[in-house]
């Protein structure tokens, strides 16, 4: 992508920001100057999101609180994804990036950096009660700014199929050795089935995977950057992977593939490891199967611990080119913490709420259709998304992913060594990262 | 070959129009090697259409889990769905396609038109430096271009707007090229000349004497922009955010990419594609014969 020489040019003054920036300092140099004066008169306000009926929970807002503020928001719906980053950027170079937008967490960072979502601490700072800390940490990285209002997140959890655990007598694993047992009992018990496959085109599930075990990819120290995609959290749940896949106990194929959805609903394999969003991807993966899943807490890697990891989730962000930073902070606000739009976000949209009292609230008192069989899904999520590790992103997470993507690819093609593609990801996210310009601590 | 014929002859009673009534079959043998290729190379491209077509017929549950090519029983859900959602805008962007790569591909045919004519016919200081310039801009792949566009654009203040997409795609250094090169083997310089002898102006010349010659050339840069600007995908990705305005293509790309925690649309995606070729195949058929005359021209130019 042309974009990419830009961006490194861009990125050599902003990296100076965002180092001073993520090394807890005050953030008052970097541009995102504080138009607190106040709105006068209507105002009108674009907002690129990717969720699905945001129109309809957008329009509560038109007509009711916005309406008194005089505060319009308009919905322009986006493709969700990297390319949406790209998107922005480019919109933001020219000057021309709408009011809001959409960031997964991954992406903040580099929105950061960019110098193209604003700090809204001044306008939202009264939220942060109504998250976990660890979900209101990704939005402050670390800072004293805030850069955005969490709105979805994706705790991570163990599924599995009741029926068929039962009927090869395995029991839920507690730990991944236990894990590692139960795929190797089914082995025994029906040579043709898999507990799961490890799916090397799902960065994000291995990123979850890796926080949960503790790992911190993207760290600062003064002014440098540390990537630590290679510690030992990380090497611990590359090797425990790879080793399984070497020994043939689990699949090596990837995942949300028509043989992957057919192997789910045939019940060829048997369990996922995936995130509180996985009824809406089974709904269409695997609709032969309803009623026969069951959800658990992800398996530990000591009986004592309980954590878990995410896989997904989402924020709202104010773009540094809009004029009404605070009429849009507001919005931002609205959207992610008041009960009658989190409401609407669930019934309009199936997103799962960042904020903590709209967990087992209003549409999250009774579960998903999918798993009507287990009447406490939602009770049990929300308990889940209080244990969820801190994560550590950095300003390069697409170059990450699309190496884990490449060496882990090969890896578990040829059921070689996983360890190795982990370092294969450190050193190509590291020399990425000096080509931007960021200073990067060994 | 003669005693194979002859043979054949023989039982014919061995007159000379049998013999020639022979023939066909002895080329028909000489034809299966061709005929083979060509067979595999119509089944290379026609699998994945007729996956789409089968695919579309699928409900939701029938997708993934019966056999590929076994027909479904969702198609008129599919529709419908389709149709319904968000009140319809899937029309709205097979409306925009529409005016996009029509319009687009009208107004791009004009411009190569009148360039490749003035490109071919007169003789003019820096002409060739024009035309080398053009030849690089054909090599130059349309897609790096689409954020020096936007940039561009969004200083004249026009990004997000019908225009945005349109304007970029009007000049075609291919389409350029290739009238010009059409203009200068199907206008010959005499019926010019013998033009203005007659009196005639450059502007009537041109729409009366020369276009009609070019038509089936321009036909061609028709059908080649219709279809580039019909697929095309990064210059109304960037330069758009409203999704009243996006074209088939980045309308079906955000079915398809609804975020982690919402399963795409792969039904209404696949039902989508489908619909989307239906246009671009009756274009096709309805202008197939312009080609052959195309065909035609060239060899009895030659």
């Amino acid at each position: 992508m042309p974009i990419t020489n830009r961006r490194r040019l861009f990125f050599r003054s902003a990296a100076v920001c965002v180092s001073a920036a993520l090394g807890a300092t005050a953030l008052a140099a970097c541009g995102s100057e504080d138009d607190s004066e106040a709105e006068s008169g209507p105002v009108s306000l674009t907002y690129w999101t990717w969720t699905p009926g945001m129109d309809k929970v957008v329009d509560l807002w038109n007509k009711g609180q916005g309406e008194k503020d005089q505060i319009t928001v308009t919905v322009k719906k986006q493709a969700s994804g990297d390319t949406l980053v790209t998107k922005i950027l480019t919109a933001h170079k020219a000057g021309k990036a709408p009011d809001l937008v959409q960031a997964e967490y991954q992406a903040l960072p580099t929105l950061v950096s960019n110098d193209a979502v604003a700090d809204i601490a001044g306008e939202v700072g009264d939220a942060k009660s109504k998250f976990a800390d660890g979900v209101w940490q990704q939005t402050t990285l670390g800072t004293d700014a805030v850069y955005a209002v969490p709105q979805d997140i994706g705790p991570m959890m163990f599924y599995y199929r009741e029926d068929l655990f039962k009927q090869y007598g395995l029991t839920v694993p507690t730990t991944w050795e236990q894990f590692a047992e139960t795929a190797r009992a089914l082995k025994k018990k029906a040579p043709d089935k898999d507990l799961t496959t490890f799916s090397a085109s799902d960065s994000g599930l291995f990123a979850g995977l890796a926080q949960q075990a503790g790992a911190k990819w993207w760290t600062t120290s003064g002014d440098k950057w540390k990537v630590g995609i290679n510690d030992a959290a990380s090497q611990k749940v590359a090797k425990f992977w790879g080793d399984l896949v070497k020994e043939g106990a689990i699949d090596n194929q990837p995942m949300y593939t028509p043989a992957w959805n057919k192997a789910l609903n045939t019940g060829k394999q048997i369990a996922w490891v995936s995130a509180v969003w996985a009824p809406g991807t089974l709904t269409t993966a695997a609709p032969d199967t309803k009623g026969k899943w069951a959800m658990a807490p992800l398996p530990q890697w000591s009986q004592s611990q309980n954590v878990s990891g995410s896989w997904g989730g989402s924020s709202t962000a104010v773009t540094t080119d809009s004029e009404h930073k605070a009429a849009a902070a507001k919005f931002a606000a609205w959207l992610n913490t008041d009960d009658a739009a989190l409401q609407a976000l669930a019934k309009e949209s199936g997103i799962y709420p960042a904020a903590t009292n709209a967990q087992t609230s209003g549409a999250f008192a009774t579960p998903p259709d999918y798993f009507s069989n287990q009447s406490d899904f939602y009770t049990k999520a929300a308990e889940i998304a209080k244990t969820t590790a801190p994560s550590a992103w950095g300003p390069n997470v697409n170059v990450a992913y699309t190496t884990f993507k490449d060496a882990f690819g090969k890896a578990a093609k040829d059921k070689s060594d996983f360890v190795a593609a982990l370092t294969t990801m450190q050193d190509d996210t590291v020399a990425d990262l000096e080509k931007q310009g960021f200073e990067v601590s060994e | 070959m003669s005693s194979l014929a002859v043979g054949k002859a023989d039982s014919a009673a061995g007159t000379t129009p049998s013999i020639i009534q022979n023939r066909p079959p002895l080329r028909r043998r000489i034809a299966l090697i061709p005929t083979v290729t060509l067979f595999l190379g119509a089944i290379y491209c026609l699998l994945p259409v007729a996956w789409v077509v089968i695919a579309a017929t699928k409900s939701g549950s029938e997708l993934f889990s019966t056999f590929t090519f076994l027909p479904g029983t969702g198609f008129a859900d599919n529709f419908s769905d389709l149709s319904a959602y968000r009140d319809g805008v899937y029309w709205q962007w097979m409306g925009n396609s529409a005016l996009y790569a029509g319009l687009g591909a009208l107004l791009s045919t004009c411009v190569s038109a009148f360039s490749g004519y003035a490109l071919a016919i007169y003789r003019f200081r820096g002409r060739e430096a024009i035309f080398n310039v053009l030849l690089a801009g054909v090599l130059m792949p349309p897609v790096i271009l689409a954020i020096p566009q936007y940039l561009l654009l969004a200083k004249a203040d026009l990004t997000d707007s019908y225009l945005s997409v349109l304007l970029p795609q009007i000049l075609s250094p291919y389409g350029v090229y290739l009238s010009r090169i059409y203009a200068a083997a199907a206008v010959p310089t005499d019926v010019v000349e013998a033009g203005r002898m007659d009196g005639a102006s450059e502007w009537r010349i041109f729409t009366r004497v020369a276009l009609p010659m070019m038509v089936p050339g321009m036909v061609t840069v028709f059908l080649f922009q219709f279809v580039a600007i019909w697929n095309n995908f990064l210059l109304p990705y960037i330069m758009l955010s409203d999704d009243e305005r996006f074209p088939i293509t980045l309308g079906l790309y955000t079915l398809l990419e609804q975020g982690a925690n919402t399963p795409a649309l792969y039904t209404l995606v696949i039902t989508g594609a489908f619909l989307a070729v239906l246009p671009l195949v009756a274009l096709f058929l309805v202008v197939q014969r312009f080609w052959s005359l195309d065909l035609l021209s060239g060899a009895v130019k030659s």
